[in-house]
Formats: structure tokens, C-alpha cells, sequence
């Protein structure tokens, strides 16, 4: 089969990339046939671009330029630019997990004294020495998509975290992502988390740089399946380097009256793409999955939701708040859809967009595809700039006009925020916010 | 010195001159009222002395205290002691009202080089007033307005004169929409403000509220200019005869 395509030279390049690095990523055998397939996928397609509707906002052919080399394994010093920006960034009261340049740093994670029925291994280990049937379920997200076709074909490390049935954690695991380089350099890692029945925990994922990390490229992907009667509370927190591109993309997998409390804020990065799938496989389950763009300077960041209800009785909320600045460009795409028989789904997406400079942009698309008659779907859009009688009021009242401005900023993404359950994580929320109205000079 | 003095101050909204030339001077310790029909200005004046954006001042000036309050932003202006009192408060979702006032506090005696009020300090004051304005506690921790009753949203205004401690408070149309008893709520609010470093201007339509705020000085605004000014008998004056005498007038 030969399919010729015109590659673009990030295209070419990447093609090239692989081709010298493939020998050295782990695993063999099935896993290597696995990343071949996967890599052809990738190639057919290509890096994906404005013609195709899902990437229309997001064209990788004009915002990721060049390719980087794969980063290289963090050395001694690496580590402790690591540690210094792990300082900045920490949560107290959370089982830290830390992946430097795309490997899993056992010096700065705290994998002692786990719980019982909770195990973490690496990526790369079970890549290399793991069973079969782990290996082939980290494979499993859908090629078709070229990114995360891309993230298969080079993965090379990541953490596997594992709740066995009954397992509840109070303390929540952090997840760090951290480019440590000072060389430019791309990282693919994958990630696993797998909830039997009964678990509960919360996990937070955090991308980060380290002093001196300027372009890079984080590729990253993340596996969950949610056992019966299991509950998930997600925070994601994009805090990468201004240069950097970040890729991830999420397969959820919901069983029977679980639930999943999600947040994401994405305030870093120059271009950032999150595209999650969320699947209901068991009746009765419950999503809650909210977001916040804080976008400024150049910054592109593009979330792109896919909420597949596949089973009766299911509910989802998405809320969506975009705050954007100077030339900033944000995307929200929302898709719905409600198969033949999830009859009784209740889904409701709601998205605002506040634009803060004439040349703001924001794109709102969301896609309801409703198969059921007996349902309850809605969705909502708006985008519009700080309401001018609310700004006088406040300024009547003493506050300047920037702190009028926050005070409304702060407001405006407030309820997508109040979702996070855990009082650390949502105070973190904010006051990262906060940081972001106060940076903006 | 007097507080405020507007002098022949013309006003143009979107090209269309609403204040033709109006003056007024209030000293400290006054209370005067304001009343004319509906389109005579009044609430033209609030807004400009309060530094409303969308209107163009094209003669005149106002001066506070002396200074040349056109010059202020309205931030500064509230600092330096101006309040109005909104016809309409707007509804600020997300924003809890205890949080607002706490900023707006903050931020007034930030300005003035004051230190910030400390948490119990800033509670307990404001639970006095509020007690007093029988504002209950669970309205304070609502978004600004947010689902508050007409009468609810003037006593929140109330509330925020009460606590800021301006010099001059501009009350614009405070009796609209409030039954007999909210308003005298409101105008016990008001009379426990009156002070000898305080002037408050009464802007209303109706002579009604004039009997629960008892004015110094009355006067009557018609197309744009103060056409009368008198005692507090002018206002049972115009209760009885109408403004008509004065359109005619202006």
C-alpha cells in the first residue's frame, strides 16, 4: 500500500526523527509492531491542519513549525533545575509523581508506603517487562487521530497507576510534568490510571518548566478507566513555558454509577491542543467537566471535547470559561453525542468566552447528536467583552479600573472553578489565577 | 469652602445637550433635594459628579472641596468621598457581596494611604450596619444584587454609604420601586448618616420621600437647569401645584 502524500517539512522531519530513534524507545516485539502501526497511521495523515474539522482552530501545520529531537535523559543538573521549579509548583498534602523530560524520576516521586491495593509502575518498564494484556490496553486509544497516533508511535515513558476494587485515596497523587532542558527538545509520554470498583482518588496533572526550558514540545496522553461505583476528581493544570507547545489527549472510560469530577486550566504554553474523549460504558454514571483558558500575548490553546453517551440513564455538565487578551486565540469545541439506546441522558455544555482586546479571538463549536427522543440535551455560547455598567459601578465604589477588571475576570471564571471539590486544589486554581490578572500588567 | 459647586455646567450626551448651564452649591452639614419631571436631568448630574463614561462636559466645572473633580477618575472621586447611591444597582453573579464591599473598602483606603481594615474589624462592622438596616446575613454572602428584591438593592446601596463614610452622598431616585415600609428602612438608613461633615443630595421625582428625609434646601430642575431653589416648603409647593409652572418657565 502506497499512499503518497505532500509532506510539509515538520512532517518530513518527524518521519526522519523516528526513523533514527525507533530502535531506541522501549519494548519489542508486539509493543515495536504496535509503534510501527501506529506511526504509519500517523504518517498517512500527517500533522493535522485547518482542512480537517476537528483540527479547523487548530492547524499544527502553522503552529508547530518545527520538529524537535527527542529530549534527551535528564542528567544531574537537569534534576536539580527539576527540584528548583518543583518547589515553585508544589501542593502540600499530595503523593508526589515526577516526570523529567519525559522519564519517570524516582528521586523526586514519592512512591513509598503506598496503599493497599494501589501500585504505580513506569511506562517504560511495563513497555519493556510487562505482560501482554497491559501492553496491548496501552495501546488502545484511537490511531485515527493523528496526535495520538503520533504519542503511540514515541512514547516512551509515563506512570501506570493501578486502585484495585475498594481502593479509596485520600491523599491525591500529583502528577509533575516537567521540561527540564535547556536544549529544545520533545517529550512523549503516556500515563495510565485504572479505578476497580469501588476507588476513589483525585489526581492532578501538572506541566511545568524549569528555568531555562524555553521550546519544547510536551506529547503527552492519559488512560482512565473508572470502575462501578468508582470516583474520579481530575485537576489539570497547563502551566508550561510561553515558547512551549503541549499536546495531550485523554480516553475516559466510565463503568456503571461512577463519576468524574474534571477541571483543567490551561494559563502556559504558547500552543496547546487537549482533546479528551469521555466515554459512558455503565448506567447511572455521572460527569462534571469544566474549564478555563487564560490566554494572553500569542498564546493559542484549543480543548476539544468529545462526550460520548453510549448508555441509558447518564449525566454530563460541561462549563467553559475563556478569558483572552492581546492576540490570544482560544478554542472550545464541544461535542455530544446521545446514542440510539442511552435514552434518559442528561447533557448540558455551556461556554463563555470574555475577550479582553479587539484582537482576541475565541471560537466556540459545540456538536449535539442526539439519537434517543427521551433526553435532556442543551448547550450555550456566548462571547462578549467585560460588561461596561458593571466596571462603573465597581470604579464608583473605589476600585481602579484594573482591579475592577480582575475583580469581574476572577467572577467570570469563578463557577467553572467552584467544581473543584478538594479545598486545596480549588484555592490552587485560583490563586493561579490570580497570578495570571496580576501579571497582566 | 463649600463641598461641591457646580457652575454653569453643560452636559451632552451623544450630541444632544441635557444640562444646559446648572448650578449648585452644598456645603457640608446640608441636605438638599433635588426634584423635577422625568427628563429634566437630574440623573444626568448624578452620573457626571459620580464620572459616569458617555458623557461629554462642554462648559462649566464641578469642583469638590475646591478641586476639580472632572479631572478625577471615579475610583478617585470615591475616594476622596463621593458616593452615588444608583437608581438601578446592577447584579454582579460570582462576585459575593461581603467580598465586594471588603474590596471596595480596601481599595478607597488604599488610595487615601490608609491601612486595610482587618477581618474582624471589617465583619463586625459590617454585621452593625446591616443589622441595622435589616439586611440579613445571607444576602451578604449572594452575589452583589443577585437576586435581591428592588427594595434589597437600595438597602445595599445604604449599606455601602454606611460603611464607606463618604462627604457627599448622592442618592438618585432612592423611593423608586419601594413600598412604604422599605422606604422608610431606607430613609432611617439615611437620617442616621446626616452629620455636620456630611452633605447628602437627594435627586427624586416625588415629594413623598421628603417626608422621611427631611431636606435643608429644595430645588427644582426643569430642562436641564435649576429653575427654583428654596426651603423644605417648596417641595409641599410643587406637590400641590405640579412641575408644569416650571416647564413653563425654563
Amino acid at each position: 500500500m502506497n499512499v503518497v502524500l505532500a509532506k510539509t517539512e515538520t512532517g518530513r522531519a518527524l518521519s526522519d526523527a523516528f526513523a533514527v530513534v525507533r530502535d531506541r524507545l522501549p519494548g519489542a516485539g508486539k509493543v515495536a509492531e504496535q509503534r510501527r502501526l501506529a506511526f504509519d497511521a500517523y504518517e498517512r495523515a500527517g500533522l493535522p491542519h485547518r482542512r480537517i474539522e476537528d483540527w479547523k482552530y487548530t492547524d499544527l501545520r502553522m503552529l508547530m513549525r518545527e520538529v524537535l529531537p527527542l529530549a534527551a535523559v535528564a542528567d544531574a543538573a537537569a534534576l536539580k533545575r527539576a527540584e528548583a521549579a518543583l518547589k515553585v509548583h508544589a501542593i502540600d498534602g499530595v503523593r508526589r509523581l515526577v516526570l523529567v523530560d519525559g522519564a519517570f524520576a524516582p528521586k523526586l516521586s514519592d512512591t513509598g508506603k503506598l496503599e493497599k491495593g494501589f501500585t504505580i509502575r513506569s511506562l517504560r518498564e511495563a513497555l519493556e517487562a510487562g505482560d501482554a494484556a497491559q501492553q496491548a490496553q496501552l495501546f488502545t486509544p484511537d490511531i485515527s487521530n493523528p496526535m495520538v497516533a503520533l504519542n503511540s508511535a514515541m512514547m516512551t515513558d509515563g506512570v501506570l497507576i493501578d486502585l484495585a476494587d475498594g481502593t479509596v485515596l485520600t491523599q491525591p497523587l500529583h502528577v509533575v510534568h516537567i521540561a527540564s532542558g535547556t536544549v529544545p527538545a520533545a517529550m512523549f509520554t503516556r500515563s495510565m490510571l485504572r479505578l476497580g470498583r469501588d476507588a476513589a482518588v483525585t489526581l492532578v496533572e501538572s506541566y511545568i518548566a524549569a528555568d531555562g526550558a524555553k521550546s519544547y514540545q510536551a506529547h503527552d496522553s492519559l488512560i482512565v478507566a473508572i470502575g462501578d461505583h468508582s470516583r474520579l476528581d481530575h485537576v489539570r493544570l497547563v502551566e508550561d513555558g510561553r515558547e512551549a507547545v503541549n499536546i495531550s489527549s485523554a480516553v475516559v472510560t466510565l463503568g456503571a454509577h461512577a463519576h468524574l469530577n474534571a477541571f483543567g486550566m490551561t494559563s502556559g504554553a504558547g500552543v496547546s491542543r487537549y482533546q479528551a474523549t469521555i466515554t459512558f460504558a455503565g448506567e447511572g454514571s455521572r460527569v462534571e467537566t469544566n474549564g478555563v483558558n487564560l490566554l494572553n500575548g500569542k498564546q493559542h490553546a484549543d480543548t476539544t471535547l468529545f462526550m460520548d453517551h453510549a448508555v441509558p440513564g447518564c449525566a454530563s455538565r460541561e462549563i467553559f470559561r475563556a478569558v483572552v487578551d492581546d492576540r490570544g486565540h482560544s478554542v472550545f469545541q464541544g461535542r455530544i453525542v446521545v446514542r440510539p439506546d442511552a435514552q434518559k441522558t442528561d447533557a448540558k455544555m455551556m461556554t463563555r468566552a470574555l475577550l479582553l482586546s479587539d484582537d482576541a479571538e475565541a471560537d466556540n463549536k459545540p456538536e449535539l447528536e442526539i439519537f434517543a427522543d427521551d433526553v435532556t440535551c442543551g448547550h450555550g455560547a456566548t462571547t462578549g467583552a467585560l460588561d461596561e455598567s458593571l466596571l462603573f459601578y465597581l470604579r464608583a465604589r473605589g476600585l481602579s479600573a484594573k482591579e475592577a477588571q480582575a475583580l469581574l475576570i476572577q467572577a467570570f471564571v469563578g463557577e467553572a472553578i467552584e467544581s473543584i471539590v478538594n479545598d486545596t486544589l480549588r484555592e490552587l486554581a485560583i490563586s493561579a489565577a490570580q497570578r495570571w490578572l496580576e501579571a497582566r500588567g | 469652602m463649600p463641598l461641591l459647586e457646580v457652575k454653569d455646567l453643560q452636559v451632552r450626551v451623544d450630541d444632544r445637550e441635557i444640562l444646559h448651564g446648572l448650578s449648585l452649591t452644598v456645603n457640608e452639614g446640608e441636605v438638599h433635594a433635588i426634584m423635577g419631571p422625568n427628563g429634566s436631568g437630574k440623573s444626568t448630574l448624578s452620573h457626571v459628579i459620580a464620572g459616569k463614561p458617555g458623557y461629554e462636559v462642554t462648559g462649566g466645572e464641578i469642583l469638590y472641596r475646591g478641586e476639580d473633580l472632572l479631572e478625577m477618575a471615579p475610583d478617585e472621586r470615591a475616594a476622596k468621598g463621593v458616593f452615588l447611591a444608583f437608581q438601578y444597582p446592577v447584579e454582579i453573579p460570582g462576585v459575593a457581596t461581603m467580598n465586594f464591599l471588603r474590596t471596595a473598602l480596601n481599595a478607597q483606603r488604599k488610595a487615601r494611604g490608609e491601612s486595610e481594615f482587618s477581618t474582624p474589624d471589617f465583619l463586625k462592622k459590617v454585621r452593625e450596619v446591616a443589622a441595622r438596616l435589616n439586611i440579613p446575613q445571607d444576602m451578604l454572602r449572594r452575589g452583589v444584587n443577585v437576586g435581591f428584591s428592588g427594595g434589597e438593592k437600595k438597602r445595599n446601596e445604604i449599606l455601602q454609604m454606611a460603611l464607606f463614610e463618604p462627604s457627599l452622598c448622592i442618592l438618585d431616585e432612592m423611593d423608586s420601586g419601594l413600598d412604604i415600609d422599605a422606604l422608610r428602612i431606607a430613609a432611617d438608613g439615611v437620617n442616621a448618616l446626616r452629620s455636620s461633615d456630611r452633605a447628602i443630595v437627594v435627586i427624586t421625582h416625588y415629594q413623598r420621600l421628603l417626608n422621611y428625609i427631611v431636606p435643608d434646601f429644595v430645588h427644582v430642575m426643569s430642562r436641564g437647569k435649576v429653575v427654583k431653589s428654596g426651603g423644605k416648603d417648596l417641595a409641599l409647593e410643587l406637590e400641590a401645584s405640579g412641575y408644569t409652572q416650571f416647564e413653563d418657565a425654563a
